[in-house]
């Protein structure tokens, strides 16, 4: 189910003020953040995000056509375990 | 004959089904396509007259996406999935399903048929 427009895109607070403290100082650095939740906008775009999956932080360069979707889609929670592929001998 | 983008249609069908042999029209995008251009939807696609079938294929070039280019866009944003390394790209990498469902049983359309693991060990009694 998609969020109502209304509301506007949602951003931790925290993060947002992180983000837009990096953008006036023109720094780049790598922000480490729990904020899966958090919905990447313009502002987030060219910054390097450490996102938390619930073990690490996985780093997450924000490019341009990330925007719209989550911080947490980008640092899977899961380890994919596969069988090993015996080779035929 | 009636070849509407790059498509035969089947003759002896009602045009509303017939249309739907488009990729990308459905029943209702067809109904809307049959009543703004004034036909009846019972109408066979034989027994529609050169006029008619113009008016339908104007309308489907102008303002409906279908067949190639629908697919082609359909890729594109499948493409843009796994560029981005978000987690709906990499369901789509692995061929599981993307909107989360279950994959403990079921989900064969996304995995395909079934490989069986050899050297489970019945269970004797």
């Amino acid at each position: 189910m998609a969020r109502s427009l209304k509301k506007g895109p949602f951003v931790d607070v925290k993060l947002d003020k992180k983000v837009s403290i990096l953008n006036e100082t023109k720094k780049k650095s790598v922000i480490k953040t729990w904020s899966r939740r958090s919905m990447i906008t313009p502002d987030f775009v060219g910054h390097t995000f450490g996102v938390h999956n619930g073990n690490k932080f996985i780093p997450v360069y924000v490019t341009e056509n990330m925007v719209g979707h989550k911080l947490g889609e980008f640092a899977p929670t899961r380890t994919f375990r596969t069988h090993p592929i015996k080779k035929e001998a | 004959m009636a070849r509407i983008s790059g498509i035969d249609l089947p003759k002896n069908k009602r045009g509303v089904i017939g249309l739907t042999y488009i990729f990308g029209i459905g029943r209702s995008v067809a109904a809307k396509i049959l009543t703004e251009c004034g036909i009846d939807h019972n109408k066979k696609v034989s027994e529609w007259d050169d006029e008619e079938l113009n008016k339908i294929r104007k309308m489907i070039t102008d303002s409906i996406l279908v067949e190639g280019e629908l697919r082609s866009e359909k890729q594109l944003n499948i493409k843009r999935l796994l560029d981005i390394g978000c987690y709906r790209g990499l369901r789509h990498r692995k061929g599981l399903p993307v909107r989360g469902q279950r994959t403990k049983t079921n989900s064969r359309t996304r995995k395909g048929k079934r490989k069986t693991v050899a050297g489970k060990k019945k269970v004797t009694k």
